[in-house]
């Protein structure tokens, strides 16, 4: 994992340095990559890391958009809509986990897949709450006293803190007791049980982190957008968000930002044809599933063994097995 | 109480559709571990080829029927056996999952992109004629589904009690490993369940055609209410999906009825979770053992 240090660190230094030179259309896709890194990084942690399938990542993203949309309109700040959608998506991901301890994959699929839809029909149809159909407009930016973070800039430094913040987090829960009881479950569930691992506290746990990411992605998007509706968090949204992880590699941490970067750059390259590049992004899947389960990640291994091997071959034979 | 019974046997003519896909579903499931999010799409593509066969081209129904059959079990059937599951078998049951989804968007868009984002009309098989029996009226469309989907179920079911092929898929999806073990061929068995799942989702397409229009995205719901029926049911029964299938149909129709039609899709779920909660293995299925 220390190599991943330089990458990440010189990621944040971009990060740091382009906006001051971008326009205000390029600020906007890279502020979107962030917030599709944060949510990557918790269906990560939940399906690359744990092995637990979800479909319902777009709904617990929706928890927090609503949450900040809604509060926002009646001026609560920013961050209290946050908080609360945050604690709204992982309470739903402690009760959506709770099947996932009794049944295997394919339910537990169904079970997160019915979630999202019902959240659906619920953000369509509940028109009181959530403006139905229509959505809800002009959803605030945040602001602290004379500091504002109305300007697209200012957003997207915002943006970049939280982002900081998951990353330091989720770094932090992978390399603790918890990482390692996370890939124990995956590999194998009654191994890690014999050897005393809870299932029961660890699987909740994956599921409902991960959704707590998905929310706090979620409230960051809507006013980053300036406009929520239902439509943003379908059923294939949470399908787009699944190919992202498998894109960037299943359980790597780098697999999200880079499956980030590529779902939401590519769009732009082959702009105007969305059929064309779902056509893309299906195949490259079903590809990448065939011949590269370790998904982008792995081009990424293989490169860096190359160099490696180039430059100090006694080493370079061990990691080669 | 007419309007009740109407409505039953439209949502069982109905139900009857979802339930050979959910069938063909749990086929794939039982003998090969896929769980095939692409199904609705496996529908949609032969509902596209009849729209070619019989309305472009202008085959005899009959001549079409057989195309749009051979089309799907050559394409869907050993096509994906071959390119995709041999492969991904050996890896879990998660890495399929994720290959069908992409196969799902993957003909899907291709439809939409390359064929037509419009919905095509297909004209009706059976005549929409209503029928009146007492106060009750059907129409010989809703009996002419029921009764096809009856003969291609009872057909399967013939060919799975009765056949050497058939108790060889029983066999298998009990157990794979003393399966092979006893000199069943199961990369071959898995190939003729996905045939028989392309050529069950094409008899689906056929019905379905002319009560929803053909349109490259109707594969989302009926790939959800294949899955519905399938869990409903129970997972690893062939009885349990037609179960499974006829409920979803039912409700979907007594509560668009009754209820809100906004919420259609709503209630099925509802059941598919009550499900999930007390019986996991479905109203009829048998509990599978840990694996």
């Amino acid at each position: 994992m220390a190599r991943a240090r330089w990458p990440l660190l010189a990621a944040l230094a971009l990060c740091l340095l382009l906006p001051l030179v971008l326009d205000q259309y390029k600020l906007y896709v890279l502020s979107l990559t962030l917030v599709y890194v944060i949510l990557a990084i918790g269906l990560n942690l939940t399906l690359g890391y744990a092995g637990q399938i979800s479909l319902c990542h777009a709904a617990f993203m929706a928890l927090g958009s609503y949450a900040v949309a809604i509060l926002g309109q009646h001026r609560v700040p920013f961050e209290v809509g946050l908080v609360l959608g945050v604690a709204l998506a992982f309470t739903w991901g402690l009760v959506l986990g709770f099947p996932a301890l009794k049944v295997k994959h394919h339910y537990l699929a169904m079970v997160t897949l019915g979630f999202n839809i019902i959240v659906f029909l619920v953000l369509r149809n509940w028109e009181s709450l959530t403006g139905g159909s229509f959505g809800i407009s002009n959803v605030a930016r945040p602001v602290w006293g004379p500091v504002s973070f109305k300007s697209d800039r200012a957003f997207y430094f915002y943006i970049l803190g939280w982002t900081a913040v998951v990353v330091a987090s989720a770094y932090w829960i992978l390399h603790s007791r918890w990482g390692r009881a996370f890939r124990a479950i995956r590999e194998n569930e009654m191994r890690a049980e014999v050897v005393g691992v809870s299932l029961r506290n660890y699987k909740l746990m994956a599921f409902a982190i991960g959704a707590a990411y998905a929310g706090t992605g979620g409230a960051l998007f809507a006013p980053l957008l300036g406009y929520i509706d239902p439509g943003a968090y379908t059923l294939d949204r949470s399908i787009q968000f699944l190919m992202m992880v498998v894109l960037g590699g299943l359980g790597r941490f780098e697999g999200p930002f880079i499956g980030a970067l590529v779902v939401t750059i590519l769009p732009e390259v082959l702009r105007g044809s969305e059929g064309l590049y779902l056509i893309i992004y299906a195949l490259a899947v079903i590809i990448m599933m065939l011949f590269m389960p370790k998904g982008l990640v792995g081009l990424w291994d293989l490169a860096w063994r190359f160099s490696r091997s180039r430059s100090s071959p006694s080493t370079s034979s061990a990691s080669l097995r | 109480m007419a309007d009740f019974v109407q409505l039953c046997i439209a949502g069982v003519s109905i139900g009857a559709i979802y339930a050979m896909a959910a069938i063909g579903f749990v086929l794939l499931w039982q003998t090969s571990n896929t769980i095939n999010f692409a199904q609705g799409e496996f529908v949609v593509l032969p509902a596209f080829a009849m729209v070619l066969f019989f309305v472009i081209l202008k085959f005899p129904f009959v001549a079409a029927m057989l195309a749009t059959v051979i089309v799907s079990t050559l394409l869907l059937g050993v096509g994906v056996k071959e390119l995709l599951v041999t492969r991904l078998l050996k890896m879990g049951v998660l890495p399929l999952v994720i290959a069908t989804i992409g196969l799902s968007l993957l003909i899907r868009y291709s439809l939409q992109q390359f064929w037509t984002p419009l919905a095509l009309p297909f004209p009706a098989i059976f005549s929409r004629e209503p029928i009146f029996l007492g106060t009750i009226v059907v129409s010989l469309e809703e009996i002419g589904n029921i009764l096809f989907a009856a003969v291609v179920i009872a057909l399967l079911q013939l060919f799975i009690t009765r056949t050497k092929l058939g108790w060889a898929m029983q066999a298998v999806a009990q157990n794979r490993a003393l399966a092979s073990v006893l000199g069943i061929n199961v990369a071959r068995l898995v190939t003729i369940t996905f045939v028989l799942n392309a050529a069950l989702t094409a008899m689906a397409a056929i019905l379905i055609a002319p009560v929803y229009l053909v349109k490259y995205d109707i594969g989302v719901g009926l790939g959800l209410k294949a899955f519905y029926a399938a869990i409903i049911g129970g997972f690893n029964q062939i009885r349990g999906a037609l179960l499974g299938g006829l409920l979803v149909g039912v409700v979907e129709t007594l509560s668009a009825a009754y209820i809100s039609s906004h919420f259609r899709d709503a209630f099925a779920l509802i059941i598919l979770i009550a499900v999930l909660l007390l019986k996991p293995e479905g109203i009829w299925g048998v509990k599978e053992e840990w694996a």
